[in-house]
């Protein structure tokens, strides 16, 4: 059916054309094409191709460095500034410490001060208050030895004139004392 | 030989636009692809990627890859005008083109082989390991043929075949449709719109096998490479 399909087609008196069998300007001018193309592909088309994929992955591996880096320096940040909130409240800490330490010594130092103060003050007051007590019971005794001296003297004198002039005398003597005392 | 000049022009003309667009995000470093590009990107990468790079592995794919593409292109571009009015014919449909292509694909698989492993490559096709010695008789042949004969022959005649039939089924139906339109009346006007649909869908059907046969082709010569350059079969 084929050869009949062909024989219908080849020219009129033409013998029939095989179609495995190549004619030579088919063969040739395929040949030429192939090469033509073969040579535009492998020189012209796939080099610039690869070159963009390259450029491509280039870009793109670039850029994925340039976002790694980017995080590796705010990481680096983040660490940074954390050591130093860490030293800053360790510091801050410490001087709490110290601080509170130191308050204590001071504290203990102050009490001992005034604890020693008031030892001393009391001392003071002891001791004071004895020498004032000495030189007052002293100056009593003289004191009271001469006036009982001296009202048993008045006593005396006076004493066989009357009840009423002992009593005057007495009066007297206490109103002088008084009088004394006021001065 | 007309259709194929202008195919590869507008292959060139079209691989050159995107040459261009590559070339400028090079330079200006703006790689983020547009549309057009993108769709060169998507062609180039389906070869590289998907072909060369699964069967050969990175380093081997890209040393076949401008024999790859080449392949690649030129099929589809001659598979396509077979639809293309004013075409109308594959560029593949006349032996020419598949048997050239077939031809560098054979030379390059047996390149490839030599290239690797010298003269054992034959040995290793030919002998093919863990075989009992009285067995090579039968199997040392079979390869022969296999490897050497029916890989470039079957290469250039599934692709020709396949073009050549859908384009006797497109004349048919189309010069069927065009007789019972013009030169028939009544019912059989009727048997026009049912051979036009025909049409139509192989149309569809011929896109498709386009694609098929190019990517096919492609894939098979890469296999063939990659067997060669295998160290054991």
């Amino acid at each position: 059916m084929i050869s009949k399909i062909l024989a219908a087609t080849a020219p009129e008196g033409g013998e029939l054309p095989n179609p495995l069998l190549p004619a030579d300007y088919d063969i040739i001018w395929s040949s030429v094409i192939f090469v033509i193309l073969l040579t535009f592909f492998w020189f012209k088309v796939l080099p610039g191709f690869k070159r963009m994929l390259d450029e491509r992955a280039k870009a793109i591996e670039g850029r994925l460095a340039e976002a790694e880096e980017a995080q590796k320096a705010a990481e680096r940040r983040t660490a940074t500034v954390m050591a130093e909130q860490e030293k800053l409240r360790s510091e801050a800490s410490s001087i709490r410490e110290e601080a509170r330490s130191e308050g204590a010594t001071i504290l203990a130092e102050l009490k001992e001060q005034a604890a020693k103060e008031a030892e001393r003050l009391v001392e003071n007051g002891k001791s004071s208050l004895l020498a004032e007590r000495d030189s007052a019971s002293r100056a009593l005794k003289a004191e009271i030895g001469a006036l009982a001296l001296e009202l048993a003297s008045r006593i005396v004198n006076e004493k066989l004139q009357d009840d009423k002039v002992a009593n005057r005398v007495v009066d007297d003597f206490i109103a002088e004392l008084e009088g004394k005392k006021v001065k | 030989m007309m259709i194929r000049l202008i195919v590869m022009v507008l292959i060139i003309v079209l691989f050159l636009l995107w040459t261009r667009k590559f070339n400028q995000s090079v330079k200006t470093g703006n790689v983020v692809p547009g549309r057009f590009q993108l769709v060169g990107e998507m062609a180039l990468n389906f070869v590289r990627k998907s072909i060369a790079h699964d069967q050969l592995g990175e380093k081997d794919g890209e040393r076949f890859l401008p024999l790859l593409t080449t392949i690649f292109f030129m099929v589809l571009g001659m598979n396509i005008t077979g639809i293309i009015p004013f075409a109308n014919i594959a560029g593949t449909s006349v032996i020419g083109v598949p048997l050239v292509l077939a031809a560098a694909a054979y030379v390059t698989f047996i390149y490839a082989g030599i290239r690797r492993h010298g003269m054992k490559f034959f040995k290793n096709s030919l002998f093919p390991s863990g075989v009992p010695v009285y067995f090579y008789t039968l199997v040392t042949p079979i390869e022969f043929l296999s490897t050497f004969i029916l890989r470039p022959v079957t290469l250039v005649l599934r692709l020709m075949m396949n073009m050549i039939a859908g384009h006797l089924l497109l004349v048919l139906c189309f010069s069927a449709t065009h007789f019972f339109f013009f030169q028939t009346d009544g019912l059989f006007r009727a048997f026009g719109a049912g051979t036009f649909l025909f049409g139509f869908a192989f149309t569809l059907f011929e896109i498709l096998v386009s694609v098929l046969q190019a990517y096919v082709f492609t894939l098979l010569t890469t296999v063939y490479i990659q067997l060669a350059l295998a160290d054991e079969h």
